[in-house]
């Protein structure tokens, strides 16, 4: 799943490095990411992985790194 | 005259500084409005005034040897310096804004807290530097950035505006975290007075709100390194710095509305005396523009006292939910475009003598004041966000 993560992130997130150069923990918005970024990838992420984001969910926080992004995944469908 | 004998690390503002700013509005602010205007020079009389009845520490903790007032007594605050002095209440709005900021983000830093008790002591004036060139008015951008090194910071920014920084004790800066960090990756830097240079690189002279005096300046800097606000900018963007903007420029915008309706109320009671016994016309388009006012302040108010409430639940996540970022923005957009459609009608009730610069009745400081409104944060910029969140929020 991080891959698909990390490749969602390379064509939306806007970063200012390359991500392949970041960890899974490193911060994204210390590498560029953008509020207005971090939409486009929650919609990627959507259309991804067929799942929609809860409200409570869009934090700044679940968007901060590639973990993050794969916990909240692994959260929403374990809700389903 | 009551005296109030100050406690052991209290403040002494007095016990309704509401009413307290509402004479300083109109005993001071009102009287040299015109000139203030006229010249497009600081309000010096009325920011005296407030700083002698200690109001620029109002929202210092009671910790901080400060009272501690929410939100919504600063808003009200806002709109009662409005009712006569635009420019004023705009400083007085943008200082507590900065102050808000370092209240809700600083205290972990035993630096800031010290700055903050010593700011209401001392009646501080903080000024904002969020503006830069090259950024094109994004304010979670930045180009230069803050260097660290052996315990201190430097900081050199090329500003577009800085609203009254020249007559400012201390600054609030916006800059990259570090030379190596992007341009969103932001921290807030204060600067204290003689630790900075301001060199002027532009005018101020505009259609309204010209008391503000904001012109460029190329700003130079250095200090402790604990001067560097601990926590992201963007955190501090969204939970404070945003929302605090929008409830008190909104307050703002409410207070130049709610004068101009006051001056046309006052036109038509004169036209009222003339004709005894008969409603003059204008009467009807008093009501209506009143009408027009209840809503203005109805929507500022629910905005205001809800920030107010999610700001004391202590809750960063209430603060930066997309719903209500929305609402948040909405309100910023809303009032906006009504001050300017109040004062215009406020304008046509009161006709020539509300066209005319030197009647008791002028409405054209008020008219190029709210011109203001629309631009401070483009709406269309602002509209453009809430775009991006509808795109994602789920609930109402």
């Amino acid at each position: 799943m991080t891959e698909a993560i990390r490749n969602i992130l390379k064509e939306h997130g806007r970063l200012s490095v390359d991500i392949s150069t970041l960890t899974d923990a490193a911060d994204l918005y210390q590498a560029g990411m953008t509020s207005h970024a971090s939409v486009n990838v929650m919609l990627a992420l959507e259309a991804n992985f067929e799942i929609e984001f809860p409200d409570k969910f869009l934090r700044r926080s679940v968007f901060s790194s590639v973990s993050a992004i794969s916990e909240a995944v692994d959260e929403i469908r374990a809700a389903r | 005259m009551t005296t109030v004998i100050a406690q052991e690390g209290a403040s002494p503002v007095g016990p309704r500084p509401l009413e307290t700013v509402a004479r300083i509005a109109s005993e001071v602010a009102r009287v040299h409005a015109d000139a203030v205007d006229r010249e497009g020079r600081f309000p010096a009389e009325a920011i005296e005034a407030l700083k002698r009845a200690r109001l620029l520490g109002v929202l210092v903790p009671a910790s901080l040897g400060g009272p501690g007032l929410g939100l919504d007594e600063v808003a009200a605050m806002c709109e009662a310096l409005a009712h006569h002095c635009a420019s004023t209440a705009m400083i007085f709005a943008m200082h507590h804004i900065q102050v808000a900021c370092l209240v809700r983000h600083g205290q972990s830093s035993p630096l800031l807290r010290a700055y903050l008790t010593e700011l209401n002591e001392r009646q501080a004036l903080i000024a904002s530097v969020t503006s830069e060139v090259g950024v094109g008015g994004e304010m979670r951008a930045s180009v230069t950035c803050v260097e660290q090194r052996d315990g201190r910071f430097t900081l050199d920014k090329d500003a577009t505006t800085i609203s009254y920084g020249e007559h400012a004790d201390d600054l609030l800066a916006t800059a990259r975290r570090a030379p190596d960090a992007p341009r969103s990756d932001q921290v807030a830097v204060l600067l204290r007075k003689g630790d900075f240079t301001l060199e002027r690189t532009s005018a101020w002279d505009t259609l309204g709100m010209r008391g503000t005096c904001s012109p460029g300046a190329k700003v130079r800097s250095s200090g402790p390194a604990e001067q560097v606000l601990p926590v992201p900018f963007a955190d501090i963007a969204s939970q404070t710095m945003v929302p605090v903007s929008h409830v008190l420029w909104s307050s703002v915008w409410l207070g130049i509305a709610a004068g101009a309706v006051g001056r046309a109320r006052a036109f038509v009671r004169q036209q009222a005396r003339a004709k005894p016994g008969t409603t003059p016309p204008t009467a009807v388009r008093l009501a209506e523009v009143h009408n027009q006012l209840q809503t203005l302040r109805a929507s500022v108010h629910e905005v205001s006292s809800d920030a107010g409430r999610r700001m004391a639940a202590g809750d960063p996540e209430a603060l930066s939910s997309i719903g209500f970022s929305l609402k948040m923005n909405n309100l910023k957009v809303s009032a906006s475009q009504l001050v300017v459609d109040i004062v215009h009608r406020a304008l046509l009730i009161c006709g020539i003598q509300g066209y005319k610069n030197d009647s008791p009745f002028s409405l054209g400081r008020h008219l190029r004041d709210a011109h203001s409104a629309a631009l401070m944060i483009g709406n269309d910029r602002i509209l453009a966000t809430n775009a991006s969140l509808l795109l994602v929020l789920k609930d109402e």
